[in-house]
């Protein structure tokens, strides 16, 4: 399945609860507020604090986004800074919405660990200077590479201080137990208070399958904007037998897609972009896997009701593509699609939008019919190919109308 | 490991459909031996109906994978169509017995955690793990890995798999397959294999696992790849043709080169399409391939052109010599498939018409069910749909319901209560306890309504005088029926009676026939004083008042309601609730085995 990042406050609290480490900490969430915070938690004015972002991106310290070692009055100062601002970060952007706050623990030494999986092994990095910028330090970097399939008890730890090896036999076992994918904690220490160990910065990633992960929210990575259509889609996806995904990726683009199949889909997305019209391209997403006639009605109504929302002057294209089907029965798909196309067809009108169709599998003679038919019916410019015209073709012809 | 004509495969998880796909596709290259020996399925024994060609073949079911390898030691390869939950179990068990060499995994959603183990199980023992998230392939004029891949009879055809070609195809999407197989079709011979290998970031076998396999190959002599964002799987290629391991021409695309152009990293379809590092973008690896001497199209628009182009190239090298087409075959066609097309017709044993099950969702009438239920139907409502066909007035509907209320039940004494209660004591199911019941339901038990409705009908239609009827009845010797009570009287009437006809006259527009009732009544109460309308008489005649009142119905279609035993029908109805009672009491009261008491049976024995 897919590896997803989760959040630095859920994969400390995880490890933590697992390994019985000491470890306290708040997330701040849209809905905090912030001045019960010392009444909940006495020792946030008592001890001393570290603040940063927790959306899921990297290099905070770059950024100046970490503040260490400072009084519950600085953190709010840097949250009144910092919190529901818009800011930029490479390519993305997006609002500083999460913060995870915990409190400073004084230590001397910083550790590096990493654990990777790779495809026949994982590997175990460790250094005994961590800390901010490893990479420049990388020969202190130790590795232990496990293959896949051998009993934890047989894993040499040697290169671990001995007294270290306890945690980090426990942490690779919730590595693998609680599917993690990537671990990533730079630095660890020990406090110098009570010698415990505790995680400092920490990143992590998992594998979302559903036998372990189903039930998890996962976070929304930093700039991407999230949709309610989207999230219908998830819902969708979620409770269905079937696959659908929908991604909003530029809600003022001229051309919207309902593409089917993951590795089609790509190939769609290719061409446009391949043609030079990227920035048009409103949305990604694909359905397949058979999906009943009312699943895909719900998708394509869902794209629709996102094509027809904005009015653009010269017009729309839609494009219905896909490869040959396995197995996904190109008739009841369609029936669906068409159904929905039918509830639009005064907002299609209103948004000049051109439908362009390409599909083959099961039954697609008697779905592309069908599509015909509905497009003559409706009475908005569609053109409809079949197996036998080349799979993108379709593609050179709607951008002759993103003019 | 190679897929040949006598390939077999034990097949997990009884799926009907890719069954019948992967004999389907034996039957039109010409196999004489089935491609799947035997078929896995926990909890069940026996055997699995399936074609083969025009035939009709059994396949072996069996509960444990132990006993099906034991048994069918030639079928090397598993074909798992376990759900994602047991994929990782059900495959390692199959790939721990020396005869499986191959496991081709179908679910999607098996954790990376699993599959990588099942990598390294299959690399100690030599073997090969296709999947998971996989359609499978196809090898061309042999073997179907999995009964997806190449989609329908139709597309199989027309990509001409059911024949050898001397392409080699490797992909990382299933989805593209049949696209492939058709592009390949079109610019070159066809495949002599095609391979999915799943969408996962660590497939079970990659890419290049199956290029070396069609190197060895001697019938391949060109080896086509489609591979995606994201991992590394592409460099290994690179590595392994600048090391001389593949030495074949080979043409690669990767797709999503559009991935760099936004503006977050967007989790593609597929598990595995996702760049995180520059290396790993699909611009990236097809620019490495290039450089490593692999053929990479200008797009996938391209791909197609290049492709002819290269195999025309080997053609003319004579490396390739294209064999004479054969005759292409056919297949004979499902029934309901060549029905849905209009190609055959069959007269029906069944016509109905008063509901569905075919549509989304079952019809009472024309009405779903859904709406019965969101426009709060009643009992009555639902009766006058399935039984009348209509939607009665709510009078109508109203006296239906009065009927079952006022039936439901008479006591434990009545003949049918009696049955259905020593039924119930014998030890049999509520069913049959009912069904004793409601058998003595007739023309002495609960069938007087009917006749009333008759007798009241036929008098009033006739235009026969109320005394005339009386007197006609008597002389021939016929009860009258609905007229006649066991204790009730003129003086002591039948509350239930009398709660009807208040009913009647409030909400029926015309009581033409129970007025008709009455007059008959007063005749007959002048003879005895029991002699009054009961509540079967009074329903009866109701019943032809409602049925003439409500005007949707003509003469004809009235008496054939009477005819037919309407009535009947909604005694039988009503006094099931009774009798269920009765029948659900015994049994809580665990009443034993009835005898009937000698005493009480007048033995007259000759």
């Amino acid at each position: 399945m897919a590896r997803r990042k989760i959040r630095e406050f859920d994969a400390k609290n995880l490890i933590a609860r697992q390994l019985n480490l000491e470890y306290k900490a708040v997330l701040i969430t849209p809905e905090t507020k912030i001045q019960e915070l010392p009444s909940l938690y006495p020792w946030l004015l008592r001890e001393k604090l570290v603040i940063k972002p927790d959306q899921l991106f990297g290099k905070r310290k770059q950024y100046n986004l970490v503040l260490a070692e400072v009084s519950f009055d600085e953190v709010l100062r840097f949250l009144e800074q910092h919190r529901n601002k818009l800011i930029s970060l490479g390519k993305a952007t997006d609002t500083l919405t999460h913060f995870l706050l915990e409190p400073f623990i004084p230590h001397q030494e910083e550790y590096y660990l990493a654990i990777i999986s790779e495809r026949d092994s994982d590997i175990i990095y460790f250094s005994e200077v961590g800390g901010f910028n490893i990479e420049e330090r990388w020969n202190t970097v130790k590795t232990i590479k496990i293959p896949s399939g051998v009993n934890i008890e047989e894993v040499d730890f040697a290169i671990i201080p001995q007294h270290h090896i306890p945690f980090f036999k426990n942490l690779y076992k919730l590595y693998r137990s609680f599917h993690f994918t990537y671990l990533e904690i730079n630095p660890f220490a020990v406090s110098n208070n009570n010698h415990q160990i505790h995680l400092l910065d920490c990143v992590a990633q998992v594998d979302d399958c559903p036998k372990l992960w189903s039930d998890f929210d996962f976070p929304i990575p930093f700039g991407q904007k999230v949709y309610p259509e989207e999230q219908f889609i998830r819902k969708l996806d979620a409770e269905s037998g079937a696959s659908l995904k929908l991604t909003v990726l530029n809600p003022q683009g001229r051309i919207w897609n309902i593409l089917s199949g993951g590795g089609a889909s790509i190939i769609f997305l290719d061409t446009i972009a391949n043609l030079g019209r990227q920035e048009e391209i409103a949305n990604y997403g694909e359905y397949s896997g058979n999906p009943t006639t009312e699943e895909s009605y719900l998708y394509a109504k869902t794209i629709l009701e996102l094509v027809t929302k904005e009015y653009h002057p010269r017009g729309k294209v839609l494009i219905i593509g896909g490869a040959i089907a396995n197995f996904t029965d190109v008739e009841k798909t369609f029936m669906g699609i068409i159904q929905a196309l039918r509830e639009y067809q005064e907002k299609l009108h209103w948004g000049k939008v051109s439908i362009f169709v390409r599909r083959g599998g099961p039954n697609y003679e008697k779905g592309l019919k069908l599509m015909e038919q509905a497009g003559k019916e409706i009475g908005i410019p569609m053109l409809v190919q079949g197996p036998d015209t080349p799979m993108v073709d379709i593609v050179d012809k709607a951008m002759e109308v993103i003019t | 490991m190679n897929f040949t004509k006598t390939t077999q495969a034990i097949f997990y998880n009884l799926k009907a459909f890719p069954i019948q796909q992967m004999l389907d596709f034996d039957y039109v290259c010409q196999r004489t031996l089935p491609s799947i020996a035997a078929i896995v399925h926990p909890g069940r024994n026996g055997v699995h109906k399936a074609f083969f060609g025009a035939k009709e073949i059994t396949l072996p079911v069996y509960e444990s994978f132990a006993e099906a390898a034991e048994k069918h030691p030639q079928a090397d390869v598993l074909i798992n169509f376990a759900s994602f939950r047991s994929a990782f179990t059900s495959s390692k068990e199959a790939l721990s017995f020396p005869s499986i060499k191959t496991a081709v995994i179908v679910a999607e959603g098996v954790p990376e955690r699993e599959t990588k183990e099942l990598i390294a199980l299959a690399q100690k023992e030599k073997k090969m793990v296709i999947g998971p998230s996989t359609v499978g392939g196809i090898a061309a004029g042999s073997f179907r890995i999995g009964g997806y891949a190449g989609g329908g009879m139709e597309n199989l055809l027309r990509a001409r798999l059911y024949r050898p070609g001397s392409v080699g195809l490797v992909s990382k999407s299933g989805g593209m397959m049949n696209e492939l197989f058709n592009i390949l079709a079109r610019a070159t011979d066809g495949i002599k294999e095609g391979i999915a290998i799943g969408g996962d970031l660590y497939p079970g076998s990659t890419l290049l696992d199956h290029m070396l396999r069609f190197e060895a190959d001697l019938d391949i002599k060109l080896i086509v790849g489609l591979g995606e964002l994201g991992g590394r799987q592409e460099y290994e290629i690179i590595e392994a043709k600048k090391t001389g391991k593949l030495t074949k021409p080979i043409l690669m695309w990767v797709t999503g080169t559009c991935a760099s152009l936004f503006p977050w990293e967007v989790q593609f379809g597929h598990a595995g399409a996702k760049a995180g590092k520059e290396e790993e973008s699909a611009a990236a690896k097809n620019k490495a391939l290039r450089e490593a001497g692999i053929l990479v199209p200008a797009s996938f628009e391209d791909l197609e052109k290049t492709l002819a182009h290269q195999y025309q190239h080997l053609v003319q090298q004579g490396i390739i010599i294209p064999a004479p087409e054969s005759q292409r075959p056919s297949l004979p066609l499902d029934f309901d498939i060549a029905l849905k097309r209009g190609l055959i017709r069959k007269a029906t044993h069944f016509t109905t018409t008063i509901s569905s099950d075919i549509g989304e969702e079952p019809t009472y009438g024309t009405i779903p069910v859904s709406a019965i239920i969101k426009q709060n139907y009643s009992l009555g409502e639902v009766i006058g749909l399935l039984w009348f066909k209509k939607s009665l007035p709510p009078y109508f509907s109203k006296f239906l319901e009065l009927c079952l209320v006022l039936c439901a039940d008479h006591g434990p004494a009545v003949s049918g209560a009696h049955n259905a209660i020593v039924a119930a004591r014998a030890g049999k199911d509520v069913i049959s306890a009912l069904c004793s019941g409601l058998l003595t339901i007739g023309p002495r038990f609960g069938g007087a309504i009917d006749d009333a409705s008759r007798y009241f009908k036929d008098a009033v239609d006739k235009n026969i005088s109320p005394e005339q009827f009386v007197e006609e009845m008597k002389q021939k010797r016929i009860l009258i029926p609905g007229i006649g009570h066991l204790v009730k009287s003129k003086r002591n009437p039948d509350k239930r009676v009398e709660l009807l006809k208040d009913f009647a006259r409030k909400n029926l527009p015309n009581t033409e026939y129970l007025n008709y009732a009455l007059k008959v009544e007063k005749i007959t109460t002048q003879k005895a004083e029991n002699l009054i309308l009961n509540v079967d008489g009074c329903l009866g005649a109701l019943f032809v008042d409602a049925l003439v009142s409500c005007g949707q119905f003509n003469a004809e279609e009235i008496n054939e309601m009477i005819e037919i035993g309407y009535m009947n029908g909604l005694f039988g109805l009503a006094r099931s609730i009774g009798l269920i009672g009765h029948i659900l009491d015994q049994k809580r009261l665990k009443e034993p085995l009835y005898r009937h008491p000698t005493e009480d049976i007048f033995y007259r024995l000759e």
